[in-house]
């Protein structure tokens, strides 16, 4: 394949890329050169439901959280991978079928770890 | 569809072993907790010791398993038993040193075990998803292991920055693959060799540059200046224990992956890869042997040490040829040997409890514990290339292949680093010997790190009498390397066009 034809089946995406970085700069220097600017430190403050914000954004949350957040991916993603495996279970055959119990047994040995360290206990 | 009779998958027992075992261990571990570690540690050995013998026993002849993905030769045979003896070695400096720092978790073997399962596919891969995922697969449980002892800042440190700028280098490494996959349409390496003698101009120019991407990911890897920023700090930081596995292992798995990217896809760009090489190498040896005369910590020394001898190492891979790659290889083992030794001698350094690392601290060891001292010296003269110590040996065969190359600049600035790096190490033999000092260590030394001692000083000393013996092994192993002799043609890839034409998969 000659380069430049190889090159040219990506010209789509330059065109997306040209019109969408240039939108978005026409419509921020628009708004810089357009419109009336005339800041102050109420325009300028975080806006929240017309409150002043009452705290930081950022407060500690208590690590567990992130932990079951975490083990919930796993077995989100499990479902994930069940779906289509179970919808062309017909056609990928016992192969298909077995590399999802090899997956599955990898998913339990790491179920039966964290049951054992006790990351599913709350308190 | 495929094939999955057991038999056939006789490559890939090594690591169905690995993964079985680590999960053997993980169920284990999490029912008996954490006194079970050094049964584990012992199993582990023992385990490792049972797979290198089986990969003596298999058949050597070269095949592929998984589609095309896994190579297995005789260079992966004898680069993976080279891996399992040096993860024996760790096993016996690692046992004791865990109780006594309090960091007995069964994690930590079990973090051994899939850290060697992705070395073991990083030497065998012969596609760049297994090169990843396996490369992946290592430098993830060695985050961990970096991190290990996670009430101290230092580990963790250790671990982050070990974290971060290895997922930086895994961002190269994706990247490099990206533009390798854009520019040549293949990620399997034979048809990837394919691809490039078809390129040729611009497009070639750009498969080179996702080359250099690549080899600048997996440069990080084997901490090549300039992509050797980590090395000092995760090596100061981690646990001594990791800090020796770091030092012995990983390393070779890296250089194996290189070397088998190298010689294989990109054979047809020697030229433009040897041009790198030879500026890492360069860089290495200097900077492993400028940068290390100002270490005052034992642990640092070694981490520049290391950067030292991987830019040697990297010299015979400059060269481009079997012999060379062979060069590289039993340089590497000598290292591995002798590096075993050093951190057998660094554990044994504890005054009432506590490890020590400063080079200050073997003030007055030839009078103290003159064993120690002469080991020690052993292993300095032997690492600066003393004959007719084992690093001597190293040295002269990467300086010999690099000689018959023509790549005599190479080699002197090669000697030149070697005399620099020789002031270092000799430093600490001056401190041992001729510097006062009258506290003495904690006389304690566990029988793992005796075996792991007595087995590196035997080597480092009785190399002399076969040294063309290992040499003529990697020899043998690196005339495997190259695509060409296959037994077994790769399968066609499945395209979408068929895909669609089946009921039922697509159309649901």
């Amino acid at each position: 394949m000659a380069s430049s034809e190889f090159l040219l089946a990506y010209l789509p995406i330059v065109i997306f890329l040209v019109v969408a970085s240039g939108l978005s700069l026409a419509m921020l220097i628009a708004s810089l050169i357009v419109a009336r600017q005339n800041p102050d430190a109420q325009k300028n403050a975080a806006y929240e439901c017309g409150f002043d914000a009452f705290e930081e954004a950022r407060s500690k949350f208590d690590v567990r959280f992130y932990l079951v957040a975490i083990l919930f991916i796993i077995f989100d993603l499990e479902i994930a991978f069940l779906f289509p495996w179970a919808v062309s279970l017909g056609t990928i055959g016992l192969f298909g079928f077995w590399s999802m119990m090899l997956f599955l047994g990898i998913l339990t040995i790491g179920f039966i770890y964290e049951w054992k360290k006790g990351a599913l206990d709350w308190e | 569809m495929t094939n999955l009779n057991f038999i056939s998958l006789y490559p890939l027992w090594p690591e169905l072993m690995l993964a079985l075992f680590a999960f053997i261990f993980t169920v284990f571990g999490a029912f008996r907790g954490n006194t079970s570690t050094e049964f584990i540690l012992k199993y582990m050995a023992g385990l490792f010791a049972f797979i290198a013998v089986l990969l003596i026993g298999l058949p050597a002849e070269k095949v592929s398993a998984l589609n095309d993905m896994f190579v297995f030769d005789r260079f992966a045979i004898f680069t993976k038993i080279v891996i399992a003896v040096g993860m024996i070695l760790v096993c016996g400096l690692t046992s004791r040193y865990l109780r006594e720092e309090g960091l007995t978790k069964f994690e930590y073997p079990v973090l051994m075990v899939l850290a060697a399962l992705g070395m073991f596919m990083m030497v065998s891969a012969n596609h760049m998803m297994s090169l990843y995922v396996g490369l992946e697969l290592q430098s993830l449980s060695l985050y961990v292991l970096a991190a290990f002892r996670s009430k101290s800042l230092r580990s963790t440190e250790a671990g982050l920055k070990y974290f971060i700028l290895g997922a930086i280098s895994s961002g190269l490494i994706l990247f490099g693959i990206s533009l390798i996959y854009g520019f040549s349409g293949a990620l399997s390496y034979n048809e990837i060799a394919a691809q490039i003698a078809t390129l040729e101009g611009a497009a070639l120019t750009g498969l080179v540059f996702g080359l250099v991407f690549l080899l600048s990911g997996i440069a990080f890897k084997i901490s090549a200046v300039p992509f050797h920023m980590w090395t000092p700090d995760v090596y100061d930081g981690a646990p001594t224990s990791v800090t020796a596995f770091f030092a012995m292992v990983p390393k070779i798995a890296a250089m194996a992956l290189l070397v088998r990217l190298l010689s294989g896809p990109f054979e047809a760009v020697f030229d433009q890869w040897q041009v790198i090489i030879i500026f890492l190498s360069i860089m290495s040896m200097l900077w492993g042997a400028f940068a290390g005369l100002a270490q005052q910590n034992l642990k640092r020394l070694m981490a520049y040490s290391s950067i030292g001898n991987i830019g040697y190492a990297l010299m015979g891979v400059a060269t481009g040829t079997a012999e060379g790659y062979a060069a590289t290889f039993y340089y590497l083992i000598i290292y591995m040997m002798m590096t075993a030794g050093v951190f057998a001698l660094l554990m044994f350094m504890r005054r009432e409890g506590r490890a020590l690392s400063q080079i200050d601290d073997l003030k007055g060891l030839s009078v103290m514990h003159p064993k120690a001292a002469y080991a020690m010296t052993f292993f300095m003269f032997s690492l600066s290339g003393i004959p007719p110590l084992a690093g001597f040996f190293g040295k002269l065969f990467v300086f010999e292949m690099a000689v018959n190359e023509g790549l005599f600049a190479l080699a002197v600035i090669g000697v030149f680093g070697s005399v620099v790096a020789a002031a270092y190490y000799l430093r600490i033999i001056k401190v041992m010997f001729f510097d006062h000092g009258d506290e003495p260590f904690d006389n304690f030394v566990s029988k793992g790190r005796k075996l792991v001692l007595a087995t590196s000083l035997i080597f480092t000393l009785g190399l002399v009498f076969m040294p063309a013996h290992i040499l003529s092994l990697a020899k043998q192993s690196t005339q495997t390397l190259g695509l060409y002799a296959y037994t077994q043609a790769p399968e066609a890839d499945v395209d979408l066009e068929t895909l669609k034409d089946e009921p039922g998969l697509l159309d649901n």
